[in-house]
C-alpha cells in the first residue's frame, strides 16, 4: 500500500471529471423540482443520452454533435414523462420508475453492436503557460468542455431562478399550481418545458459519462448515477450552489475510492465499491434529521398532480 | 377541444379494462420498435406472447411460466401493499440478493451435514435476510424522515457489491477450480429447492407464491392493517383522524416486501439458479414494480400479471434465438407496458368530455 502516490491535486482534478455527469444531472432536476414535478427517470434519461450521445459522436466522430444528439436523446425520452404525468394526468412516481425502466432497456437494446468501441476524443482545454501552472493549471484550465459547461449551467439556473422572472414563474408553479394557474400562468407548459430542460441536462450527463469519464458504451453503465443526483438535489435543499457542492463532495468520495483500490489498500475492491452508495445514504439521513429545515426550502407542489377543474 | 372531468368514483369497468388495452397496444408499440429494428412485427409478437404457450415446444416452455412467474409475483405481493399506502420500495432487488446470500449462506455453512431442518432454516434466513435489508430504508424514514425511495435503490447498488464480494471471497466454492461462484446448492440435497411433482416445475417457491396470494387477499379485504393500508392509499387525512400510525404502517409495509423478496431469493437460489454467482440477479425485483401495477395493486390481478410477465420473459428468450431479437428488447417491452397502462389509467378517473371552444378576446 502506498498511499503517497495519491496526488491532492490529481485528486481535486479528477473529482471534477468526475463530478460533472451526476452535476448536469443534478442540476436539470433541481429546476424540474422546483416547477413541482418529482421526475425519478433521471436513471432512464442519462443513459438514454449516455447512449445516443456515445452512438452520434461514433456515427459523426464529433464529440461535440455526441453532446448535442445527447440531450436530443435525453430530452425526447423527457417528453414522455411530461406528456404522461401532465395531460394524461399520471403518478409522477410510478412514471418515472417506468422511464427508467424504458431507458435501460432501449438503450441496452440499441447499443449491443457499439460494446467495445472507442469514440472520438473530446478535446481538452489546453492554454499555452496558463494550462502548465503547478496545482491551479490542472485544477483550473485542462479540463474537457463538460467541466465548463456544468458549472456554467449551475450559474445560469442560479441566475434563472433568482433573477429572471421566468423563474419566479417557474417557482411560483412550483410552490402553488393553483395559484399560479389563477394567475394567468400556463401550469402546464411551464412544466413541459422544465421536464424537457432536464431531460436534456440528464442526457449530457450521461455523455460526459460515455464520452469522457470512462469513455465507452456498456449496458447500464450509468450504474446509479442517476438516483445519485436525485439524493444531490434532496442534499442540496433545491439550491444550485448546495448542488455542486454535493455534486463535488461525491465527486470526490467516487475518485478517492478508486485511487485507494489502485494504491492496493487492503479493504476488498467491492467494499471501496459500495462507498459511494453508502455515503449518498448517509448523507441524506444527515439532512433529513433537520426535518423542518430542508423542508423549508422543498417546492411546496412538489409531486402533486394538477388537475385544473375551471 | 377535449376536456377531463374527474369521476366521482373510479370507474370500475375501465379498472379491469386498461390493463388489457395496455398489454394490447403493447403488442402494437412493440411491433413497430421491432419493425424499426428490422425485424418482422407480427413474427416477433407472436414468439414472445403466443409461442411459449402454444407451439409445438409448449410442452417445455409452461413449466418454465412457473418458475419465471413465482419470483415476480412474490416480490410484488409485497410492494403492492406499500404501494398502495404510497410507500415506495423499490429497492426489492437488493432485498432478493440479500435473502439468496443469507438462505445460501444458511446452508453452506452446514455443508455436507444431512437434515431435513437444513431447507426451512433456510427459508426462515431468506426471509429474515429480506426483511433485515429493508428495515434499512423502513427505520430511516421512521426515524428521521429520510427518503425510502432513494435508500432503498441505494442499497440495490451495496447488495450487488456484497453479492459480489460473497462469489470472489467468502462463499466460492472451494472445489470450484477457482471459477468464481458459489457450491451449486442443486447437487446438496437438503438444501436442493426441487420439484414437488416431477416435470411441473412446481418448487417450494411457487407454493409460497401462491400462500402470499391468498395472505395478502385476506390481510387487504378483512384485517384492520389492510384496511389501514387501503385507508392511507386512498385518504392520508381520513387516515390520520382515524389514528393510523404512519410509522407503524412505514415498517409493517416495506418489512412485508422485503421478507416475500428475501423468500423469492432464496428459493431461486436453491432452485433454478443454484447457486450465488456475480450475475446472481436478473432483474426480477424492477420488473416486479411493474406487475404490481399491471395487477393493479390486487393481489389476483398480480398473479395473472407475474405469470403475463413471465411469459413476455421466456418469449423473450425464444426470440433471441429465433429471431436475434436483442435481449434488452424484452426489457424496454415490459417499460412501454406500464408507460401503456400508466396513459390508460387516466380513464379510470376521468371521464373525457368534449368542450366547447374558450372565449378569446
Amino acid at each position: 500500500m502506498d498511499l503517497s502516490a495519491i496526488s491532492p491535486t490529481l485528486l481535486v482534478a479528477s473529482l471534477m471529471v468526475a463530478a460533472t455527469p451526476i452535476l448536469l444531472a443534478a442540476i436539470g432536476e433541481l429546476v424540474v423540482e422546483k416547477s413541482g414535478v418529482l421526475n425519478l427517470g433521471v436513471e432512464g434519461m442519462m443513459i438514454t443520452g449516455a447512449f445516443s450521445g456515445f452512438a452520434a459522436a461514433v456515427l459523426t466522430g464529433s464529440p461535440m454533435v455526441g453532446f448535442l444528439c445527447a440531450a436530443i436523446g435525453g430530452a425526447a425520452l423527457s417528453v414522455i414523462f411530461a406528456i404522461l404525468t401532465q395531460y394524461f394526468l399520471s403518478n409522477q412516481v410510478a412514471t418515472g420508475l417506468a422511464l427508467t425502466l424504458f431507458g435501460l432497456g432501449l438503450s441496452a437494446m440499441l447499443g449491443q453492436s457499439y460494446v467495445g468501441i472507442k469514440p472520438p476524443v473530446s478535446a481538452k482545454l489546453d492554454l499555452p503557460l496558463i494550462s502548465d501552472i503547478p496545482v491551479i493549471g490542472p485544477i483550473l484550465f485542462s479540463h474537457d468542455f463538460t467541466v465548463y459547461a456544468a458549472l456554467t449551467l449551475v450559474t445560469g439556473v442560479w441566475f434563472f431562478l433568482k433573477y429572471t422572472r421566468g423563474g419566479l414563474i417557474l417557482r411560483a408553479v412550483g410552490e402553488s399550481h393553483d395559484a399560479a394557474h389563477a394567475l394567468g400562468y400556463k401550469v402546464v407548459r411551464v412544466r413541459i418545458l422544465a421536464i424537457m430542460f432536464g431531460g436534456g441536462c440528464a442526457g449530457l450527463g450521461g455523455a460526459a459519462l460515455s464520452l469522457v469519464r470512462v469513455p465507452q458504451w456498456t449496458e447500464g453503465m450509468t450504474a446509479g448515477a442517476g438516483w445519485i443526483a436525485l439524493a444531490i438535489v434532496v442534499f442540496a435543499s433545491w439550491k444550485p450552489a448546495r448542488v455542486l457542492l454535493g455534486a463535488y463532495l461525491f465527486g470526490g468520495v467516487a475518485v478517492l475510492q478508486l485511487n485507494l483500490q489502485a494504491a492496493g489498500v487492503s479493504i476488498p475492491v467491492e467494499y471501496l465499491s459500495m462507498s459511494p452508495y453508502l455515503i449518498t445514504i448517509i448523507v441524506l439521513v444527515v439532512m433529513s434529521t433537520n426535518r423542518a429545515k430542508s423542508a423549508l426550502n422543498a417546492p411546496a407542489a412538489l409531486g402533486r398532480v394538477f388537475h385544473a377543474s375551471r | 377541444m377535449l376536456r377531463l372531468e374527474k369521476r366521482p368514483n373510479p370507474s370500475q369497468a375501465w379498472g379491469y379494462l386498461a390493463p388489457i388495452l395496455a398489454v394490447i397496444t403493447t403488442m402494437i408499440g412493440g411491433g413497430v420498435m421491432f419493425a424499426l429494428l428490422g425485424k418482422d412485427p407480427f413474427e416477433a409478437i407472436r414468439t414472445i406472447f403466443y409461442d411459449p404457450l402454444f407451439s409445438e415446444f409448449a410442452w417445455y416452455y409452461r413449466p418454465q411460466l412457473l418458475i419465471k412467474g413465482a419470483p415476480l409475483i412474490l416480490i410484488a405481493i409485497g410492494l403492492s401493499m406499500g404501494f398502495r399506502a404510497g410507500i415506495w420500495n423499490i429497492g426489492a432487488e437488493g432485498q432478493y440478493i440479500i435473502g439468496a446470500i443469507c438462505g445460501a449462506g444458511a446452508a453452506l455453512s452446514v455443508y455436507p451435514l444431512d437434515s431435513v431442518f437444513i431447507f426451512p432454516v433456510m427459508i426462515l434466513f431468506g426471509a429474515i435476510g429480506g426483511f433485515a435489508w429493508a428495515m434499512i430504508p423502513a427505520i430511516l424514514k421512521t426515524k428521521f424522515g429520510t427518503n425510502e425511495i432513494l435508500v432503498s435503490l441505494m442499497l440495490v447498488y451495496v447488495a450487488e457489491q456484497l453479492l459480489a464480494s460473497m462469489s470472489l471471497g467468502l462463499m466460492k466454492n472451494p472445489e470450484g477450480f477457482g471459477f468464481p461462484g458459489s457450491r451449486n446448492l442443486q447437487q446438496y440435497a437438503s438444501a436442493h429447492n426441487a420439484e414437488l411433482w416431477t416435470g411441473t416445475a412446481i418448487h417450494m417457491g411457487v407454493v409460497f407464491a401462491l400462500i402470499s396470494v391468498i395472505f395478502a387477499y385476506i390481510m387487504l379485504a378483512r384485517h384492520q392493517m389492510g384496511f389501514h393500508i387501503r385507508l392511507t392509499g386512498e385518504s392520508p387525512k381520513a387516515a390520520k383522524f382515524a389514528g393510523v400510525n404512519p410509522n407503524k404502517l412505514v415498517i409493517y409495509c416495506l418489512g412485508f416486501s422485503g421478507a416475500l423478496a428475501g423468500l423469492a431469493g432464496m428459493f431461486e437460489v436453491a432452485g433454478p439458479s443454484g447457486q450465488i454467482s456475480i450475475d446472481f440477479n436478473v432483474g426480477y425485483g424492477f420488473t416486479a414494480i411493474i406487475v404490481a401495477f399491471l395487477g393493479r395493486l390486487n393481489p389476483f390481478g398480480i398473479m395473472l400479471a407475474g405469470l403475463l410477465m413471465a411469459l413476455t420473459y421466456i418469449g423473450g428468450e425464444i426470440a433471441q434465438s429465433s429471431l436475434g431479437l436483442p435481449s434488452a428488447a424484452i426489457q424496454a417491452l415490459q417499460g412501454m407496458l406500464l408507460f401503456f397502462l400508466l396513459a390508460l389509467d387516466m380513464l379510470t378517473n376521468f371521464k373525457i368530455k368534449l368542450a366547447k371552444a374558450e372565449v378569446r378576446i
